[in-house]
């Protein structure tokens, strides 16, 4: 039952500001709750066509026969797409003008050799979808069945099938030496390669470890042997974590038409002005012949990062019919096109001193990548492990298997997630053994202040820019009466429960982008945000701090976001947490260069030196008195004055993304315009203490959570309830992975079976209590002016770390070896006292 | 030819608004007609284009087909009365109690109210790789996908598996045959009335059926009479999520005491085989016997007997024996306040 003892009042955020850490009514919040809000399915266009997929009913395949007629032959069938309609895939280049050269081995949007179940293979345009099915039930195609593998250790087996005919790994290929005098060249692209262990590495699967074979990435520091060794207990353990789809609300749907030699694409993504590029290189086009259209995104959670690659066949099926192309995505489609995060099978070693303290941590991870583009989950399970648990010495082993299972993307907390729930029963296990309690275990091993992670780089390691995850454990302890309920009874009648701690952090922010917003002449403030709308609020939340600083009720504040034609900024991607922290630095910039010209107009208008001039209350002022000027007489002021002024000129250091944009609205008001150029010298990480109650009934298995409480230390809050939904937001995602949500694959037929969510099991909203918990210690982050940081991920691995350490606390060490635990699993290792779940099979 | 789903295919729709012209409907297209009820389990197979009916007949507007009313021995509930409607039924709350609290725990909120008592009796198994189209005995072909070696059969059966080892996955029918009720059923031969139990056939029967109706039959109305109004009832059903899901497997008891002892019972549990099992020989073992955690032990032991676990759902049998043994002497509650 939810409970409500400790149950604190709201928190109070801000106390220095007058927008920054209160809540507000977001300019998106009506269209949403009334369903005004247009998501990409939303929209018709004159004409518009509907398209169909069909998808490969193989894990891996040629496609040896294919015969359209029939298909063409029907009314209102108008069109089909197969690869060879796809333009070639084209190089990018980086900000920094670094060309990445495309990768022929990489993911197409259709193909004739499909390398998972349920790969698109063509689409057909039609009148209306019910055509476009039964035309693609009339195609004749036949495969060509390939071998195919979807466990990572069946193909690193001698002899075992490769994912691919190439083999079953990227391999990394050497850079050429550069000319005397010239450029570097771009590095190639990495190319599929072989790898396959020995018979005998396979020895240690019989015992239930995962075997350690050659893997390909590797780092350490300090000495890991001398550090087991040194170590008053070592642990070694096995755990496998679950491939878990986004299977976001908004499935992956676009609609495309051309206009004039544009391609106008809407979408859901979850970065506006950062999707450009990634549909201009999948589409070959200048990214400048782009327009998107992406005002609400049905939820991203990784997978819509810069948009995907299958927005181009309804752009191209258009250009080809030359009529718009809407192309609906289902439910089943999205789950084999919409990404997941990839499972883990992974072991660590890890020695304690008797205090708790890590002596070293030797981890090994193998990550299951699906048959595309290599994900960096495997590393930065490393470099999340580094940094919070602060091993005196580690090293990292890990490889990013290819297998012919749906292409995977990064999720919430990619690959820190899987190393926190990898390491978590590990330190809860450590705990008990070495008789300490699981938070002081984890306060002796929490970093703190500028924490270093990660292996050396040039002989140095980096640091974060703050820590106060102690404090975050401090607070949880007290929030959540730790103490009290350690000391309660554990069991009465059929039902026993628990208690589980669980620390968690990632990356929570960048540098470097641009801020832009316009006084109007009217005195109104015109913000444009290159931000995508992907329901963390951070689209306007960022903005809050252009008002605060010039001093603007956020009432005259009007924000432009979610279409490319707006002359939006250059923008971070809205992924890996970033957008808070760089967003609000962009902003904070932009906010100073609009107050120091506020300042120059008002000196230049009224004599003396802008520095005696003073920005606040909608108006620019003479310190001590005298002259002054509203915002909207400045902002007439600055079109007379021209220049720098209202966007004739533009500073230099602007992104050319932002110049455009400056340029198209150049004239219309006073333009404040800078990029983030304030100090930073660490990575600013964002931590979360997390707190879970469960009580098991040992006669099913089954078990509930009856309390929840995340303490989040993510610097200054910009937006309580914001940051709210998201710390309980993400944490149940976290939850999901511990209690249920998972990927079942049959190996003989390579074929999914899980492919609705009544397999899949995402969480419900009735699987975690009625009143979870959050807090926030709303600590400045030092290396930021507005102090504060992302959160989107960081609360992941604690929701599942604080479950499974729940768990272990309530039913022992000797429950399970793989995430979900489900009641299956908890039953039969009650009934025969000993962990009954399959070790390492992948997918079961 | 190409597979597509997720569409739903064009079909002749027949909507009929009383139990005659839907039962003319259904001899006229015979083999060629497909029964909806509330559409829930309807709709997968259609939207997949797994199955391809050339006419569908909606009952949501038989008029006739919807309620419940008192009888001369208990009460009647239309096969397309809602399970909400069910669940709220001030009747069936106070003596029949037992299919409420089933009902109740189908699927969600909005299922509950779309879903139709006769349509969860009714519905089909949901054996992950017979619903996905594998051409499995069930559906016509000559293997078991789920039962080979590396088959994936969490969810399946451990008890009269014949080939076939898919579950009946409906909630509400081991209450009704707890209830010891009856299923009215109009065929081109006249009103069939047979006991619940014998509704619902295994693979040994016909192993691409899960109950008794034949093309042309229409199931009305399912009767319970009073026999166990009032009686103490349990039910459980256990599941991964707390809502939104099938049983893995539930249990369903109707028990009359005499003093302490068990003077009459009927337990049914779902989830174990491809129908709803009626646990005839617990019950004989347990009446007469002292409603006690003994009792309990005893029973759950019995029921397990014979069960033959696949690889992956070994669980199932502890989980069965538990069950049907809380459904005798209940369960030990925490004594702890929250």
């Amino acid at each position: 039952m939810p409970s409500s003892e400790g149950k604190p009042g709201p928190q109070k955020f801000g106390a220095q500001y007058k927008l920054i850490g209160k809540d507000y009514t977001t300019p998106d919040l009506y269209a949403k709750v009334t369903g005004k809000s247009k998501y990409a399915e939303d929209f018709r266009a004159d004409g518009m066509l509907f398209c169909k997929l069909l998808l490969s009913p193989v894990p891996h395949g040629r496609v040896k026969h294919l015969d359209l007629s029939k298909a063409l032959a029907m009314p209102g069938v108008r069109a089909i797409l197969t690869q060879d309609d796809l333009p070639a895939p084209a190089d990018s280049v980086t900000d920094l003008g670094a060309v990445i050269k495309a990768n022929k081995q990489g993911e197409k949007a259709l193909t004739m050799e499909p390398l998972y179940q349920g790969e698109p293979i063509l689409a057909v345009a039609a009148v209306d979808e019910w055509t476009a099915a039964e035309a693609i039930e009339k195609i004749d195609i036949e495969f060509e069945h390939l071998p195919f593998v979807v466990d990572p250790l069946d193909s690193l087996r001698p002899g075992g099938p490769n994912p691919r005919q190439e083999g079953n790994i990227w391999v990394k290929q050497p850079v050429p030496a550069a000319q005397p005098g010239g450029k570097p060249p771009s590095p190639p692209p990495p190319q599929v390669g072989e790898l396959k262990w020995t018979a005998a590495d396979f020895a240690e699967m019989k015992e239930g470890r995962l075997p350690m074979g050659k893997a390909p990435d590797e780092w350490s520091y300090g000495d890991v042997d001398a550090g087991l060794q040194a170590a008053a207990l070592v642990l070694d353990e096995t755990f496998v974590t679950p491939d878990t789809s986004h299977q976001t609300l908004e499935p992956r749907t676009a609609l495309a038409y051309w206009q004039n030699g544009k391609v106008f694409i809407h979408m859901g993504t979850q970065s506006t002005v950062q999707t450009l590029a990634g549909m201009g290189r999948w589409l070959n086009m200048d990214p400048n012949q782009i327009v998107l259209i992406s005002e609400y995104t049905g939820g991203g959670f990784g997978s819509k990062a810069t948009g995907y690659i299958f927005a181009i066949i309804p752009a191209l099926l258009s250009k080809k019919v030359n009529a718009p192309v809407m192309m609906r995505i289902s439910r089943e489609e999205e789950h084999f096109i919409g990404r997941a995060r990839p499972g883990f099978q992974g072991r660590m070693k890890v020695g304690f001193s008797e205090d708790g303290k890590i002596t070293a941590l030797d981890m090994f991870t193998i990550c299951n990548n699906g048959p595309y583009d290599a994900n960096g989950d495997a590393n930065a399970s490393g470099l999340v492990v580094s940094l919070l648990y602060q091993p005196a010495a580690m090293r990292w082993r890990g490889l990013t298997m290819l297998t012919n299972t749906p292409p995977r993307g990064p999720q919430s907390a990619p690959g820190g997630m899987q190393g926190i729930i990898i390491m978590e029963p590990i330190l809860a296990k450590a705990a008990r053994k070495l008789s300490l309690d699981q938070v002081d275990i984890r306060r002796a091993n929490a970093p703190e202040g500028k924490a270093l992670w990660g292996p050396p780089r040039d002989g140095k390691r980096a640091h974060s820019t703050s820590a106060f995850l102690k404090e975050a454990l401090d607070r949880g302890a007290e929030q959540f009466k730790w103490k009290e309920r350690i000391a309660r009874p554990k069991k009465s009648g059929t039902k026993v429960r628990g208690v589980g701690v669980s620390s968690s952090a990632f990356f929570a922010g960048s540098t470097g982008y641009d801020g832009l917003f316009i006084i109007k002449p009217d005195g109104r403030i015109a913000i444009q945000s290159g931000i995508g709308n992907l329901g963390t609020e951070s689209i306007s939340d960022v903005h809050r701090v252009v008002a605060e600083v010039l001093g603007v009720p956020w009432e005259k504040c009007d924000v432009e976001w979610g279409n490319t034609s707006k002359n939006l900024p250059w923008t971070c991607v809205s992924g890996g947490s970033q957008t808070t922290h760089a967003m609000t630095r962009a902003a904070h910039a932009a906010a100073m260069d609009g107050k120091g010209k506020l300042r120059e107009i008002a000196a230049k208008t009224h004599g003396g030196r802008p520095e005696q001039y003073e920005v606040a209350n909608e108006r620019v002022f003479r310190k001590g008195g005298g002259q002054s000027m509203t915002l909207a007489q400045a902002a007439q002021r600055a079109i007379q004055l021209g220049g720098i002024y209202d966007g004739h000129e533009a500073p230099e250091d602007l992104n050319k993304y932002t110049k455009a944009s400056i340029a198209a609205l150049a004239g219309q008001g006073l333009v404040a315009a800078a990029k983030d150029k304030y100090p930073h010298d660490g990575q600013s990480f964002s931590y979360v203490a997390s707190f879970a109650e469960v009580e098991v009934d040992i006669e099913t298995g089954k078990y509930h959570i009856t309390d929840f409480l995340a303490v989040a230390d993510v610097g200054t809050v910009i937006h309580p309830k914001a940051l709210g939904g998201q710390v309980l937001g993400r944490s149940i995602l976290g939850i999901g992975h511990a209690i249920g949500q998972k990927w079942v694959f049959d190996p003989q037929y390579g074929c999914t079976i899980s492919r609705r969510f009544h397999h899949t099991k995402p969480p419900t909203i009735l699987d975690v209590p009625v009143d979870m918990r959050w807090a926030a210690l709303d600590i400045p982050d030092p290396e930021t002016p507005v102090g504060a940081r992302g959160i989107g991920e960081p609360p992941v691995g604690g929701g599942c770390g604080a479950i499974l350490n729940a768990l272990s606390d309530a039913l022992g060490d000797e429950i399970y070896r793989r995430a979900p635990v489900n009641l299956d699993t908890i039953l039969t290792s009650l009934e025969a006292g000993r962990p009954m779940q399959d070790p390492l099979t992948a997918f079961i | 030819m190409a597979v597509i789903r997720d569409v739903m295919p064009a079909f002749q729709l027949f909507q009929p608004t009383s139990i005659a012209d839907a039962q003319k409907l259904l001899e006229q297209h015979a083999q060629d007609a497909w029964v909806m009820a509330g559409g829930l389990d309807s709709f997968d197979w259609l939207k997949d284009r797994i199955k391809k009916p050339k006419a569908l007949v909606d009952l949501s507007g038989v008029e006739e087909l919807k309620g419940i009313r008192t009888i001369n021995d208990g009460i009647e509930i239309g096969a397309m009365t809602t399970l909400t409607e069910v669940v709220r039924n001030p009747v069936i709350q106070q003596k029949y109690g037992l299919l409420g609290q089933a009902a109740e725990l189908v699927a969600s909120p909005q299922i509950r109210n779309q879903g139709t008592l006769g349509g969860n009796v009714s519905q089909d198994a949901r054996c992950w790789y017979y619903r996905a189209g594998w051409p499995c005995y069930r559906a016509g072909g000559n293997i078991c996908y789920a039962d080979t070696p590396v088959g994936r059969n969490r969810e399946h059966a451990i008890l009269h598996a014949e080939r076939c080892v898919a579950v009946n996955p409906s909630d509400s029918s081991p209450a009704l045959i707890a209830l010891d009720a009856k299923f009215v059923i109009r065929t081109p031969k006249g009103e069939r009335v047979v006991d619940a139990e014998d509704y619902f056939i295994g693979p040994d029967t016909d192993i691409t059926r899960m109950n008794i109706l034949q093309p042309g039959y229409l199931l009305t109305a399912i009767r319970i009479p009073s026999t166990w109004a009032g009686a103490r009832f349990y039910f459980e059903k256990v599941r991964d999520r707390n809502v939104w899901d099938f049983p893995l497997m539930n249990v369903a008891s109707a028990m009359v005491l005499s003093g302490d002892s068990i003077e009459r019972i009927r337990i049914a549990v779902n989830g174990a085989a491809a129908r709803p099992l009626r646990l005839k020989a617990v019950e004989d073992a347990v009446r007469g016997k002292p409603r006690s955690p003994a009792t309990g032990e005893m029973a759950g032991r019995l029921a397990v007997q014979g069960a033959v676990p696949l690889q992956f759902n070994g669980y199932k049998i502890p989980l069965m024996r538990n069950l049907v043994k809380r459904s005798i002497s209940g369960v030990q509650e925490a004594t702890w306040a929250s």
